[in-house]
């Protein structure tokens, strides 16, 4: 399976020390995006400009001819790219890097086991994000099991945007879902994601039902989804769910995923959508509205 | 260029830090000693210079050496100038006023040219007036020219010993300070220098003058350490006599009633056993204040458990109702800044380039084991992490000594103190130490009563001399061996000739090289250490230190001559990480990949990789580095380790014992780094070298738990003590839960055997710092949730971004 990171030591994607294991290939595509090279389920072409000196050594390995080397550094063409990853292989810096690197079940495995020793102590334990985690579900339910044979904590970071039937297949193996909540029109949904939201509602309804464990992870957007009525039909909607913990974590925005963006050479946000960070103010406001309907929210996690 | 390896180098010696929220707890006596003592410009006083020189000029070949030492140190408690400054609790200055630093001439004699280099240094400057040059010029320097300790050791020296010294293989600490590295155990809180004195007196009577072909020595010994407590009571009841006089004119009522309370402090202790908790901190102060006039110790003096001393008294007067826990802070505080008005005496040559610091190195020891094995954390150890955090000051250092049976609650009470960003305080292992202690041969009891002294080195608190007696530069002995026994920089055969290394054919033939030059460095850096030991033996006896250690007053010895329980003698290797890279990249890319030849490499070098990037790049990222949890250098790093141990471990010192290995650093990583050239890790000449046990520089690039994994795998039982600093962004360290996950990554790292860890919380300086040396710190990962990405990688407007924010994160 497609991997574009393993990250040891996360400490927000869950309880305790955890190690986070991105799964290439998502269904949405949020313009605020920060992981955008996630997004295709194949492996794609990084350039790091900064650290690029040059040397050339990519453009003579490129099998495709796909490479110039410019005074602005190394211009590929993404059209006749195959990335294959020969210019990431040769290049001395880094500087090309492939996005999505194929690992087995057991190195996956073996990565996670180099972590137990924190998981233990901390009550962490393995994240699996993306992407889009249920977009790979076969590959997703064997890890699952493996780390439940090993009493390994299971956190799935989520869209839920999949079929109800996956959706109760990693259920029956995840101790935590960490659900993102975008918005609750699905129109607005829509436009900001590119796909519409009914089915992530239904699925998060069918877990609470089913009594699973999870949170829920909002990113805030000034322009896309803090506003007074979406933040209220969120509540509304979380308070109907027969729900546990009752935790909203509220991410603001940022537009650090930019620099991702540089890296693949896709442009942010090519609509000019208006996006911006929440003011204090929208935040309180916001965790009063959740709090009115009974749930915890706070920023960050 | 990021210089922190030690804990104090972290903290700013001048700027009066902006403390933020942290003024709560100072109240207006402290926060006014504060500020004096961070405005207090250090100054060198000669007046202990003049008086020990008259002295000696009248004295010297008078008396037998024990007790010149004592009755000069006598002459020095009787006419040193007292200072009692304005709010003062607890009192006592080594020079004539705080931050005045009185010059060791027995030990090493500053030239004049010298005094004005520190009087006009920009860095760590010391003020002279040019009427003291004059004087010390026809008073001190002629006395003492061709008697001090360092011509006696720089005339004895071998050539080969000189110039390997000259060109930066090693350093050695005795060379113009006196051996140090003491703290202390529990006995000052039970006994005064008068019950000192009358078991000293016993061991007198009791000599064996028929059978016993020592009693002389031990006659002139004991004697000396009688005359030693003489002294120091009559320093303390100047200090009472200043006191009452200063009260009969002092306006202030309460004032008045403060310096009366001094004086009766200090006409009980040190004379007496303390009966408060006031007088045990005065006492030690004395105890203290006594070694460092005495001699001039590398790394100060330490109180050892300080928290467990004083825990008896406070406890038992808080519930008699005689102390507050306010005052019980306040007086906490006052000792602090005492400590931080001790500003370390400068140095001469080469050594002033090593380390370049103010800080003496009183490090404190917090909670840990007592030395029944019970968790010795108390309501004091809380006192005193509240006053390291309110106070923020260059000294003392502080640790906390965190065991398996340490509560949780104080684990994260420290953490939170660490997210400061201070670099206070660091955190020490027990449960390891106590096994290191154990290996060198200590008792259960005398090795739970041990912690850590100025840095991370180990000892019997109490009971044991444990001598550092300088850094050894491994990377430099790899470059000298890269180079058949010449040194690149100076082009000066140094070290062995053990062949041309574009002749040998494995790595394995390479390695053996570098190991029997690594022997041959060791030996010759032995051989001086024991001389200079015998010199301390007999021209610079601590007659007044050995009082204080056991066993001297048994046997009779000084605590530079057998005379305590133990006697330790550490080598401290430094660069583990440099050189574990360096020899992973020529294993990796000379030797199993091929990717270049040695004969390419050493040109490279040799052009400090100028003209040779796509060479340099290619070793610094496709290089297995130490600190990745990746076994390819650990296992480089570990065989490293365990050879340095066989090297030195086992060789005898001239104290019936033997020498051990150390991992420690200080700031000579910097030094040793300036004397070499580039090395094959990709290091650039002139650079840093690695710190401690630390991986180099941004070469550990998978987070703290894989850096943890990695240091996991050394053996640090064999070793007396290891060091690990870890950078931290202070977005790890945002939330009350992520404390808790610090505490756990301790707790990880201590389950696997790990002697020590300090974190330094990256402030918005260092990341400009990475700005500009970017790949010093590709370790800095910043993340927020949903998102990582390395500091470096980010453009310019981000990377401004992430420093907007980090100094609203940092306190």
């Amino acid at each position: 399976m497609l991997l574009f990171d393993i990250k040891r030591y996360a400490i927000n994607d869950g309880p305790g020390i955890r190690v986070t294991i991105f799964m290439k290939g998502c269904p949405l595509a949020c313009v605020w995006c920060h992981n955008p090279e996630g997004i295709s389920p194949r492996a794609e072409r990084l350039y790091t400009r900064k650290r690029c000196i040059g040397c050339g050594a990519c453009v003579n390995a490129c099998p495709a001819g796909a490479l110039t080397l410019t005074e602005a550094g190394i211009l590929a063409d993404r059209a006749s790219c195959r990335a294959c990853g020969r210019c990431a292989a040769v290049c001395p810096t880094l500087a090309a890097e492939m996005s999505g690197r194929a690992y087995t079940a057991d190195e996956i495995m073996r990565e996670i086991e180099k972590e137990t020793l924190f998981m233990d102590r901390s009550e962490g334990g393995v994240t699996f994000c993306g992407g889009e985690p249920l977009s790979h579900p076969a590959d997703l339910v064997a890890l699952l099991d493996r780390c439940g044979a090993s009493g390994i904590h299971r956190a799935v970071d989520t869209t839920l945007f999949a079929s109800p039937d996956t959706v109760r297949r990693v259920m029956a193996r995840t101790d935590l879902f960490l659900v993102d909540l975008k918005h609750m029109d699905s129109g607005s949904h829509r436009r900001f994601t590119g796909v519409p939201n009914e089915p992530i509602l239904s699925n998060l309804r069918m877990i609470a039902e089913a009594g699973a464990d999870f949170l829920i992870r909002v990113p805030l957007i000034e322009g896309v989804n803090a506003d007074e009525e979406n933040i209220a039909r969120s509540a509304t909607f979380l308070a109907s769910l027969p729900w546990r913990r009752k935790v909203v974590n509220l991410l603001p925005y940022h537009d650090i995923g930019k620099g991702k963006h540089d890296k693949r050479g896709t442009l942010y946000n090519p609509a000019n959508l208006p996006l911006s960070t929440p003011s204090e103010a929208v935040l309180r406001r916001c965790i009063d509205q959740f709090a009115a309907r009974g749930i915890t929210a706070s920023v960050g996690g | 260029m990021n210089t922190t390896s030690h804990a104090p180098s972290c903290v700013h010696d001048r700027a009066i830090p902006s403390t933020g929220a942290n003024n709560l707890g100072m109240n207006d006596r402290v926060k006014r000693l504060r500020r004096r003592s961070f405005e207090a410009q250090p100054s060198l006083s000669i007046e202990r210079a003049l008086i020990e020189t008259r002295f000696y000029r009248e004295n010297y070949g008078k008396y037998p050496i024990p007790i010149l030492r004592a009755l000069n140190f006598l002459e020095i408690c009787k006419r040193k100038t007292i200072y009692i400054g304005e709010d003062e609790l607890i009192v006592g200055e080594r020079g004539p006023r705080p931050k005045a630093v009185p010059t060791f001439p027995e030990l090493t004699c500053h030239s004049v040219e010298d005094l004005h280099i520190l009087n006009t240094r920009e860095l760590q400057r010391y003020t002279i007036s040019q009427a003291d040059i004059d004087t010390y010029e026809r008073e001190v320097i002629p006395y003492w020219k061709g008697r001090t300790q360092r011509e006696r050791i720089f005339g004895h020296v071998p050539k080969a010993w000189k110039e390997a010294y000259e060109v930066g293989m090693f350093t050695e600490f005795m060379e113009q300070r006196a051996p140090g590295h003491t703290a202390l155990d529990g006995k000052v809180y039970q006994y005064g220098l008068l019950d000192l004195k009358r078991r000293v007196e016993g061991e007198l009577g009791a000599l064996d003058f028929m059978n016993d072909p020592e009693a002389t020595d031990k006659q002139e010994e004991l004697t000396a350490m009688s005359i030693s407590c003489d002294a120091a009571i009559l320093l303390a009841e100047r200090h009472a006599d200043l006191a009452d006089e200063m009260s009969l004119t002092e306006k202030d009522p309460r004032r008045a009633a403060e310096l009366r309370k001094i004086a009766e402090v200090c006409r009980w202790v040190p004379a007496h056993a303390p009966r408060t908790y006031w007088e045990a901190i005065q006492m030690y102060w004395f105890v203290h204040l006594g070694t460092i006039t005495e001699l001039n110790g590398w790394d100060a003096m330490n109180p050892g458990h300080f928290d467990q001393h004083l825990a008896p008294f406070y406890e038992r007067e808080v519930a008699a109702g005689t102390l507050t826990r306010d005052e019980a802070k306040e007086l906490m505080s006052c000792f602090f800044i005492k400590v931080n008005n001790h500003t370390a005496p400068p140095k001469v040559g080469i050594t002033a380039k090593e380390s370049g610091t103010y800080n003496d190195f009183t490090n404190l020891n917090i909670g840990g084991i007592r030395a029944d094995g019970s968790d010795g954390v108390s309501e004091v150890s809380y006192i005193m992490l509240e006053t390291i955090e309110e106070l923020h000051i260059l000294q003392p250092g502080s640790a906390i000594h965190v065991s398996a049976r340490t509560p949780e609650r104080f684990l994260r009470a420290g953490c939170r103190v660490i997210r400061q960003g201070h670099g206070y305080p660091s955190v020490f292992n027990p449960d390891v130490y106590v096994q290191e202690l154990m290996r060198q041969g200590k008792s259960l009891r005398d090795a739970r009563e041990g912690g850590c002294s100025g840095c991370i080195e180990v000892g019997a608190f109490g009971k044991e001399a444990y001598v550092l007696t300088g850094y050894l530069n491994v990377p430099k002995i790899l470059e000298v061996t890269l180079h058949d026994g010449v040194d690149p920089v100076s082009g000066r055969a140094v070290g062995l000739k053990t062949g041309d290394p574009r002749g040998f054919r494995t790595y394995e033939e390479l390695y053996e090289a570098f190991m029997r030059q690594v022997r041959y460095f060791v030996d010759m850096k032995v051989r001086v250490s024991n001389y200079i030991d015998r010199m301390f033996a007999k021209y610079a006896p601590a007659t007044f230190l050995s009082l204080f250690i056991d066993d001297c007053i048994a046997k009779g010895r000084d605590y530079y001559d057998r005379g305590p329980r133990y006697n330790t003698t550490y080598i401290q290797c430094t660069g583990l990480g440099t050189v574990t890279d360096s020899l992973s990249a020529l294993r990796k890319h000379v030797f199993d990949d091929k990717s270049f030849t040695m004969e390419a490499l050493l040109g490279a070098l040799a052009d400090n990789f100028e003209g040779h990037e796509p060479m340099r790049q290619l070793i610094l990222n496709r290089t297995p580095f130490f600190g990745n949890d990746d076994p390819y250098a650990d296992e480089i790093a570990v065989k490293v380790f365990d050879d340095l141990y066989d090297a030195i471990e086992g060789k005898p010192n001239t104290k019936g014992e033997c020498f051990h290995l150390n991992m420690l650093s200080t700031t000579c990583h910097v030094y040793f780094g300036k004397v070499m050239g580039a090395t094959p890790n990709g290091r650039l000449a002139g650079r840093a070298i690695s710190d401690g046990t630390s991986p180099s520089h941004g070469a550990d690039t998978h987070g703290p738990s894989a850096v943890i994994k990695s240091l996991g795998k050394l053996d640090q039982v064999k070793s007396g003590g290891t060091l690990l600093n870890q950078r931290f962004l202070p977005s790890l360290l945002k939330r009350e839960e992520d404390l808790s996950k610090l505490a756990s990554l301790i707790r990880s790292y201590f389950a696997l055997g790990g002697h020590h860890i300090q974190f330094n919380i990256v402030d918005s300086e260092t990341l400009h710092a990475a700005q500009k040396c970017p790949e010093d710190y590709r370790d800095l990962l910043v993340r927020v949730a949903g998102y990582s990405d390395y500091f470096n990688d980010m453009n310019a407007d981000l990377q401004a971004d992430v420093i907007a924010r980090t100094e609203q994160e940092t306190f």
